[in-house]
């Protein structure tokens, strides 16, 4: 009895452990966007900035995933070594192009609205970007891979319903197609951007 | 010469249809879906592009950021009865798509803010408690219907489309945009040509202004901006289509679904 009593007591221990260290979808957006507003709005250097940015996307996106979902239909034809080299160039395109998409804005005020439950591998969190006097509010959604709970990671912004990963995934097959299939012209496009 | 266009009409019509009579939701997400869109004129469309990417450099952005020096509740007024205008065409597109609830509503929204709201300027009808404005055109009644949107187009000055969203842009002339009825084909005491260009010409640029930070942001960091540009026209139509903002309703996850086993 005693025994079964501590079996007990230690699934229901285990089962809370996993719990209180799960991260909910919303608040890993709060917390992302918190720590972006934070870089943007202090008195860094573009540099800095910048830097602070990329260390901010290593740590909340899934890069990797990105990357092989930008390639479409053309990453089932890569080799293993090619597949290694690919996340290379990609991560320091994604790198550079995240960072100075977001290093321009100064204080971008985001509301997270909302969460969707998909499925147990996606949640999309919804969020506004608050108007200025330069532009109206923004709708951004984001598409966060929950199959980690401890550890979920961005996949995609869908801004005003417009994927960015998606209009990503259709720049590479372009570039791809434009070169007659060949995938070295996606790699070399991607290393000319990440040295700009 | 109309004779001429209406064959066009039509034969684009049919060429762009291709399954009227079984359009269900499934099927107007697959044959709106931007990677299903042909870009059949690439090498002319890349050349219009371009010349649209020069004008718009020497006319249309610093036009729209000399109109953003404007106070905002200027720009906010200009924008509001513009938007008032696109009621004319958006409230017979809400009939033609069955919804007729949203027709009703754009009705008394369109009469509210003429009167109440001077023209317009102010949008008294929000005020009041109205839903937000949606607005509906010919080509988004089209692919409601069924119509396929054929190849993808670049359009000298109005930029993307596709065959059907220029067939439904021409259904405006031939009686479709009230507002053009008045002040360009039936010349009246009030209202000519000049004012119906204005306002057009005034649309593109509000639209040009509220995006100058986002255009400038996307050409930067495009490795492909027209392949960037035609994507987020194709998915910004094939949401309004389908008459929805929600994300899962228009995202396919399969390969999504796949990279889990990269």
């Amino acid at each position: 009895m005693i025994k079964k009593f501590l079996a007990l007591n230690l699934i229901i221990f285990l089962v809370s452990l996993k719990t209180a260290s799960s991260i909910e979808p919303d608040i890993f957006v709060q917390s992302t966007v918190n720590r972006a507003s934070n870089t943007l709005s202090g008195d860094k250097t573009k540099e800095e900035r910048i830097l602070e940015l990329k260390k901010i996307a290593l740590d909340t996106v899934d890069i990797r995933g990105i990357g092989f979902y930008s390639l479409g239909k053309h990453r089932k034809a890569l080799s293993d070594d090619k597949k290694k080299e690919y996340a290379k160039v990609f991560k320091d395109y994604f790198l550079n192009s995240f960072s100075s998409r977001l290093a321009e804005y100064s204080n971008p005020v985001i509301e997270v609205n909302s969460k969707e439950k998909i499925n147990d591998n996606y949640t999309i969190v919804t969020s506004t970007l608050a108007a200025t006097d330069k532009r109206p509010a923004i709708k951004i959604d984001w598409r966060i891979y929950t199959k980690n709970p401890e550890k979920p990671l961005i996949r995609d912004l869908i801004i005003e319903g417009l994927s960015l990963a998606r209009t990503q995934k259709e720049e590479f097959n372009s570039i791809i197609q434009g070169a007659d299939g060949d995938i070295e012209a996606l790699f070399t496009s991607l290393k000319n951007f990440s040295n700009k | 010469m109309i004779k001429k266009l209406a064959i066009i009409l039509i034969t684009t019509f049919a060429l762009t249809t291709n399954a009227y009579a079984g359009s269900d939701g499934e099927l107007l997400l697959k044959k709106n879906d931007p990677s299903n869109v042909k870009d059949c004129f690439e090498g002319l469309n890349r050349a219009t592009f371009a010349f649209n990417q020069a004008l718009d450099g020497i006319l249309f952005e610093p036009v729209a950021k000399a109109y953003r020096i404007l106070p905002s509740p200027v720009r906010t007024g200009v924008g509001n009865s513009l938007n008032n205008l696109s009621n004319l065409v958006t409230i017979p597109n809400n009939i033609l798509q069955g919804n007729f609830k949203e027709a009703g509503i754009n009705t008394g929204r369109f009469v509210i803010n003429t009167t109440l709201g001077i023209l317009g300027i102010f949008d008294v009808a929000t005020q009041m408690g109205f839903s937000e404005y949606v607005k509906e055109d010919y080509g988004q009644s089209l692919g409601t219907a069924g119509v396929g949107p054929g190849c993808y187009i670049v359009l000298p000055v109005l930029g993307p489309s596709t065959i059907r969203d220029t067939a439904g842009s021409v259904i405006n002339i031939f009686g479709g945009d009230p507002w053009y009825n008045v002040s360009v084909k039936n010349d009246t005491r009030y209202f000519n040509e000049k004012d119906y260009y204005v306002s057009r010409g005034a649309d593109g640029i509000n639209f040009r202004a509220k995006n100058i930070e986002s255009f400038d942001n996307l050409e930067e960091n495009a490795i492909d901006f027209y392949a960037s540009v035609k994507s987020l026209y194709l998915q910004d139509r094939k949401q309004k289509i389908l008459n929805t903002r929600g994300v899962i309703n228009t995202m396919d996850d399969s390969d999504w679904e796949e990279i889990e086993e990269q």
